[in-house]
């Protein structure tokens, strides 16, 4: 017959293991206070003397100084946490292009290094070597360089058609928003629907007949067939904001900065080496076991990278790869060495302009952490689920 | 059924040659249709580009030290700034006269690096040598003793500063990582909690908002009246930073010891402290060499980041040799190609030297 | 080899599968399958022992194609085994093989494993290869395990799957490259006393294998390789009872000898 758990004996002799363990935990939790009350007794106190306030009142004091680049309107008159936001935003502007321009890169780079073509592989493991061991900062200025010296001058700028290469940036024509581009965008988004609904209706037809018919191409042709169909209806709107050769400078278009420029290539560059590692690692994880047993069965070369071979080779892939994204954003700090206005740049000069380094500092690797914690959560989620069902 | 008579067969060589160079270059350019084409594009592309960059880089190179002769049309790489302004870069703002210092420093600081990777060297004295080596360079770097001249610290820079930062912050690293590793796999709650709050929280940020905090806020943190050097204050932050993604690594070592060793351990009577001494750290140290050595690489490239504020190691000390001297402006790009060469070379001989760890400890492990 | 009918004569059937003079080399120099002349006939269940490093393994992975031969003819069920892909294709619906690492894919259930090839390749409907798939499961007495993942079950367990997932493509020759070597010796049993049911039904099979009972429970014929060659090739009984080739006997001793 079970019978309750009897209750557990408090001992308070020094050798009892759990009294130990208290004794360490209090001890330890003491050092760590103590540590901790001296720091911050110092600060009050040499911030007292230097005159320095504290606070995070100042974030709603005017800036007092433009920002190079923005995505939304800010001049000198705006609050400071308006300028942190315009920071945010930057950095995320630059890391979240940056990540798809890396997985991309990353992942060809990454199989050429397992391609059969004997130049490919070394050119790709040359890419990987030589971008791998160069510290991101002078690869960083080493493009911000390329952009600002190399290149002609903006009345002087490289022409390809209506797009412009100079030291003043790359301007493209980019279109008006008109009244047709809302069709445009709804009929996008109906190509969308009827692509998926293929896709559901070709797969049962698939598991009920066995007859397979296009899972990619069809649905491809039908979201591009949506938009164009939602363009033309809209009226067709043509007109583009293009870009002309004013005296000094490059008029009208849209523009990307030499410095935005500069830091999104190198960052995506040196992160696609890393993620080139990432992905040739995840593909040699799966045994060529698996390879020959595909084979036996019969599958084709295409069958078997769609169905064994990259189900297996992504959960190997996927952890290391979002550490990489992660290094990317964290990288992306370095944008202030350029000029950059990313979150950091704007911290520096609030720093300087106010003297609260504290709250500064603390803006900065708030933003970081969360964006951190926040990727960090969702890889152990895509883990938990995903993860290949042992004993 | 009966057995057919027996007669040995000898070996014969296969009659298609596979192996040389001609089957090879057909297998691996030549192999299907699609590797030939791109082999044809890729070869074409290469022959096009490669000789015009060696054209620029070497054949129509000025190496003179004389900005003129760079300057003069069809002139191609102008090597002759780094000729000129080598100094500058490698060594900093040091004073031109006290400059054996720092390059006798270097050369015993990367001996040492090297003598601690052999495994020769791995024997209880190794710290002695490492605090007598240290202690000699900060004598030959600082001076102001065994008449020597004093040179403050902020005259320290260029390629002394970057091996300084690196080496002394994973040194000094270790030991803190070492304890925060264990910590994280600590039964007590407390000590666990706390060791992966400071190790998810440096590992959350970048370098250069630890850099900043140490640059900025380290000041204030001291008590009165104590001014710590900008130098050591980017130390101890670029060391609390290494020590956080190190104990990671070491924790992966750790977690690789089976279960079986501990409680092999503990029916021996051993105590905790002894079973991590004499039991876990051993093996599981050496399983984490190559993952450290990464990190060192890691360092080692951050280091250039001390640029920001202030310290001006490698490539800080390019900016300062370049930036002022308008004579030089325009050949920054082979600065920046001499510097990117010195990195390469000191991070590709490690991550080869790391492969090779790797391969070592596996050998072990191989049946 | 020749089957013999009731009245007593042998009856010459085409064999299913036949090796003439086939070589293949590693490399240049060596030379790990040498003239190699052997023919199966339908129906017939073959042994394939000898030390390591003889090729038995490459021999019967030829068959398949997932090894190469540089000369000399293989012919698998009237198809020749050359460069052509479609006619490998059309073997590889033929043939099914079982590893001794098993090769299961981790990341899809037992049910899924089966039915990939039938769905995939065979064009089946998924009901369809479902029901086959069922059917199959039975047969080898793990059908309560089919919504389980691989690496959920044991070594003896994912075996036997493995050999359903191979019978799920109804092959007419069955391939078995050390099915059992990897497994724990109580595991060993289950395998083989599904291999023993197979043999029974009919399907023709070869066998690299060490488990001599085996053998000698089911064998037709019994064939010993040692360095790329057929040594000695005999029915079960003659074989160990009295092996006609010092390196025969030099090998039985070593297996039999405890």
């Amino acid at each position: 017959m079970a019978t309750a758990l009897p209750p557990k004996k408090q001992s308070w002799s020094w050798r009892s293991q759990a009294f130990r363990g208290i004794v360490y935990q209090v001890l330890a939790f003491g050092v760590i206070v103590f540590v901790a009350w001296f720091l911050a007794s110092n600060t009050m106190h040499n911030m007292r003397v230097r005159g320095i306030k504290s606070g995070f009142d100042f974030l709603t004091s005017t800036a007092g100084f433009d920002i190079g680049e923005s995505l939304f309107k800010f001049d000198s008159s705006e609050h400071y946490w308006r300028a942190f936001l315009v920071g945010l935003v930057n950095t995320l502007r630059v890391a979240v292009i940056g990540i798809i321009c890396t997985t991309i890169i990353g992942t060809l780079v990454g199989v050429g290094r397992l391609s059969r073509n004997a130049l490919v592989r070394a050119l790709c493991g040359a890419y990987v070597e030589w971008f791998r061991n160069i510290p991101i900062l002078l690869q960083l200025l080493v493009w911000y360089l390329l952009f600002t010296e190399v290149l002609p001058a903006t009345n002087e700028a490289w022409q390809a058609g209506n797009f412009f290469l100079s030291k003043g940036g790359l301007n493209f024509p980019s279109p008006i928003w008109a009244a047709g581009h809302k069709l445009t965008l709804a009929g996008l988004v109906v190509g969308g629907f009827a692509a998926w609904g293929w896709r559901r209706w070709a797969m049962q037809k698939f598991l009920q007949t066995g007859q397979v018919r296009s899972l990619f191409w069809m649905p491809l042709a039908l979201l591009l067939l949506g938009t164009l169909i939602g363009w033309a209806v809209g009226g067709a709107p043509t007109e583009m904001d293009v870009p002309i050769k004013g005296q000094f400078a490059i008029e009208n278009g849209g523009a990307l900065t030499p410095e935005f420029l500069a830091v999104l290539i190198g960052l995506t560059m040196y992160t696609a080496a890393f993620v080139a590692e990432v992905v040739r690692a995840g593909i040699q994880s799966v045994s060529r076991g698996q390879s020959e047993a595909a084979q036996a069965l019969g599958l084709s070369p295409g069958q078997e990278m769609r169905l064994v071979m990259l189900p297996q080779a992504l959960r190997v892939i996927i952890p290391p790869l979002t550490n990489q994204y992660l290094n990317l954003t964290k990288n992306s700090s370095l944008a202030v060495a350029i000029g950059y206005p990313d979150v950091v740049s704007i911290a520096n000069t609030a720093l300087n302009q106010t003297g609260r380094a504290v709250e500064c500092i603390a803006i900065v690797m708030l933003v970081y952490l969360s964006t951190s914690l926040a990727t960090s959560a969702l890889m152990n989620w895509y883990n938990s689920r995903a993860a290949i069902k042992e004993r | 059924m009966s057995a057919t008579l027996f007669a040995p067969i000898a070996a014969r060589p296969a009659p298609v040659n596979t192996e040389g160079l001609m089957p090879w270059i057909k297998s691996n350019l030549f192999g299907d249709w699609k590797t030939a084409l791109s082999s044809v594009v890729i070869g074409s592309l290469l022959l096009w580009y490669v000789p015009q960059f060696l054209h620029w880089a070497l054949l129509t190179a000025a190496w003179a030290p004389n900005a003129e002769a760079c300057r003069a049309p069809g002139v191609g790489a102008c090597w002759g700034v780094v000729a000129e302004k080598y100094r500058l870069i490698i060594l900093g703002r040091y004073p031109f006269e006290e400059q054996w210092r720092p390059v006798v420093a270097t050369v015993l600081m990367v001996a040492l690096l090297v003598a601690s990777c052999t495994r020769a060297f791995w024997r209880p004295w190794l710290v002695v040598l490492w605090a007598v080596v240290l202690a000699i360079f900060f004598w030959l770097m600082y001076g102001n003793a065994l008449g020597l001249a004093k040179v403050e610290t902020d005259r320290w820079g260029g390629l002394p500063l970057t091996i300084l930062l690196a080496s002394l912050s994973i040194v000094m690293a270790f030991p803190i990582a070492l304890v925060v590793a264990l910590g994280r796999r600590s039964n007590l709650p407390a000590i666990r909690t706390f060791c992966t709050i400071y190790v998810e929280l440096v590992r959350g940020v970048p370098l250069i908002s630890v850099l900043f905090m140490a640059s900025f806020m380290f000041p204030l943190f001291m008590p009165q009246g104590l001014t710590i050097d900008v130098l050591i204050r980017v130390l101890v932050g670029i060391t609390l930073f290494a020590a956080a993604y190190m104990a990671e690594v070491i924790r992966g070592g750790l977690q690789a010891i089976p279960k079986g060793q501990l409680e092999a351990a503990a029916t021996l009577g051993l105590s905790y402290w002894q079973t991590q001494r004499k039991i876990v750290l051993p093996q599981a140290l050496a399983m984490v060499v190559p993952g450290i050595m990464n990190n060192f690489i890691s360092i080692f490239k951050d280091t250039s980041l001390v640029t920001i504020v202030s310290l001006y190691e490698l490539t800080g000390a390019l900016g300062l040799a370049l930036n002022s001297d308008a004579n030089w402006r325009p050949f920054k790009i082979e600065g920046y190609l001499f510097i990117a060469l010195i990195y390469f070379a000191f991070c590709f001989a490690m991550s080869r030297y790391s492969l090779w760890v790797e391969k070592q400890v596996n050998k072990g492990k191989v049946r | 080899m020749s089957e013999m009918n009731p009245a007593g004569g042998a009856i010459p059937a085409a064999p299913i599968i036949s090796f003439d003079k086939v070589n293949k080399w590693y490399g240049n120099n060596f030379h790990v399958l040498r003239d190699i002349d052997l023919t199966v006939a339908k129906g017939e269940r073959i042994v394939i022992c000898g030390p390591s490093g003889s090729g038995k393994s490459t021999l019967i992975r030829c068959i398949n194609r997932l090894e190469e031969h540089q000369q000399g003819h293989l012919i698998v069920d009237g198809i020749e085994l050359a460069d052509d892909v479609k006619a490998i294709d059309e073997v590889r619906k033929n043939v099914g093989m079982v590893f001794q690492q098993f090769n299961l894919f981790p990341h899809l259930t037992v049910l899924e494993n089966l039915t990939l090839s039938p769905m995939w390749v065979s064009k089946i409907p998924k009901k369809e290869a479902e029901e086959r798939a069922m059917m199959q499961l039975t047969r080898v007495r793990i059908a309560e395990q089919a919504e389980k993942y691989p690496l959920q079950l044991s070594g003896g367990q994912q075996q036997r799957v493995a050999i359903a997932r191979a019978l799920c493509l109804t092959p007419k020759i069955m391939l078995f490259d050390e099915p059992t070597s990897a497994l724990d010796p109580e595991m060993v049993k289950e395998v083989l006393d599904v291999m023993i049911e197979l043999a029974n039904q009919g399907i023709t099979m070869l066998c690299v294998t060490h488990e001599m009972a085996f053998a000698k429970a089911v064998a037709d014929r019994v064939i010993f390789m040692d360095q790329g060659q057929i040594v000695e090739q005999n029915n079960p009984h003659d074989f160990f009872s009295n092996p006609q080739n010092e390196r025969s006997r030099d090998f039985l001793s070593k297996i039999l000898g405890h």
